[in-house]
């Protein structure tokens, strides 16, 4: 499957299938920080993806400045 | 994982509910956590105009969304920082999103008050670029709000951004910062418009859930300053709390608010004056702003 990173931008490629969460140590990232996104879905941790797959994890956190987020 | 109000596969887990929602279960559950903030602070009547200040980011857009779906009057305000693409994008972001719901929205260009873009700001007074910008966003809300005859401004501040803020007071002890750390702050002065902040109840990842699956079109992509800013610090040691102890952040920030806030209020008095070069509030002969202003045009003058 092919997984999407943001800031920065980066496409890797992922061989088998594995749960979302298990995708998510892997890549050492916290669940809490990202959405993790199929087409028009949102995926939760034990959804299992692989194959034809391409996933988007998107980062949610924001911050810097003390106006509006 | 199934949701828990009607068992149908779950778009969203929330560790710290213990629970798991659909899309439509998911929306409601935020609409209501809005919908709680506002009442349970005072935040506005339905009968007040609220500016919004939106960034162009999840936060403000989805804020501005329920606002807007709940049938409050509101007309958005955009800061223009002047912050090459990133701010050209924002913008971008802000009309979109105004014109296909049909408000008004105002903008505002930092460099025309200040006298310079943030970045240039930065590089002339050499001081951290947040903090430039944190100041003049405050200053040109609270100016835009009372210019445009908005009671008050409302900002996307969510969870993790007020508890990273409190642990950053906390850290150094900001006895003048902690009783301002509020959902809701109140107008103590005519020239002073209310602030609040109707998504602290909200994390980060459920406001960016929100937005996605409400088809908001907003800015993913990181202020270009915000790389190694001290908020995105904070924000990463109570994430790795969260990770193991879920609840950590709202049990931090809904405790202060609730035990430890009012004997800091206690502590807090200062006396209010108008600025003697704009006009604005401040505690001293000249505000912040002026200050800032002062120091810019100086310093890119020679």
């Amino acid at each position: 499957m092919k997984v999407i990173l943001r800031n920065p931008r980066k496409e890797i490629e992922v061989d088998g299938k594995r749960r979302v969460k298990e995708l998510l140590v892997e890549l050492d990232i916290l669940p809490s920080t990202v959405l993790v996104i199929r087409g028009n879905e949102l995926l939760t941790g034990d959804t299992v993806v692989g194959g034809d797959d391409v996933l988007e994890v998107r980062p949610v956190m924001s911050g810097g400045n003390a106006g509006t987020p | 994982m199934k949701c828990r109000k009607c068992g149908r596969a779950a778009a969203l887990e929330l560790r710290r509910h213990n629970a798991a929602f659909c899309s439509p279960h998911f929306l409601e559950f935020f609409r209501k956590q809005v919908a709680e903030a506002v009442h349970r602070h005072h935040m506005f009547t339905r009968d007040e105009k609220i500016m919004m200040a939106v960034s162009g980011g999840k936060d403000s857009l989805a804020l501005w969304d329920v606002l807007i779906e709940d049938g409050y009057q509101t007309a958005g305000l955009y800061l223009d920082l002047g912050i090459f693409d990133y701010s050209k994008e924002s913008k971008a972001k802000c009309e979109a999103f105004a014109a296909s719901r049909g408000q008004t929205l105002h903008i505002e260009r930092v460099a025309e008050a200040v006298g310079a873009p943030i970045p240039v700001v930065q590089q002339a007074t050499r001081r951290p670029t947040c903090s430039a910008c944190g100041l003049s966003k405050r200053y040109l809300m609270n100016r835009a709000a009372l210019q445009h005859g908005y009671p008050v401004v409302a900002t996307g501040h969510n969870l993790d951004d007020e508890a990273a803020t409190l642990f950053g007071s906390v850290m150094h002890w900001q006895m003048d910062a902690l009783p301002r750390q509020s959902p809701a702050l109140a107008s103590t002065h005519p020239k002073l418009v209310r602030r609040v902040k109707p998504l602290y109840r909200l994390s980060e990842l459920e406001t960016a859930a929100f937005a996605f699956l409400r088809g908001i079109d907003y800015i993913v992509e990181e202020c270009p300053f915000a790389k190694g800013a001290t908020s995105i610090a904070h924000k990463e040691v109570l994430n790795r709390l969260e990770e193991a102890s879920p609840g950590s952040k709202h049990n931090f920030l809904f405790g202060f608010l609730e035990k430890a806030r009012p004997a800091f209020e206690k502590v807090e008095s200062v006396e209010l004056h108008e600025c003697t070069s704009c006009g604005q509030v401040t505690t001293g002969a000249i505000c912040a702003f002026c200050k800032l202003a002062d120091l810019v045009k100086r310093r890119t003058s020679t």
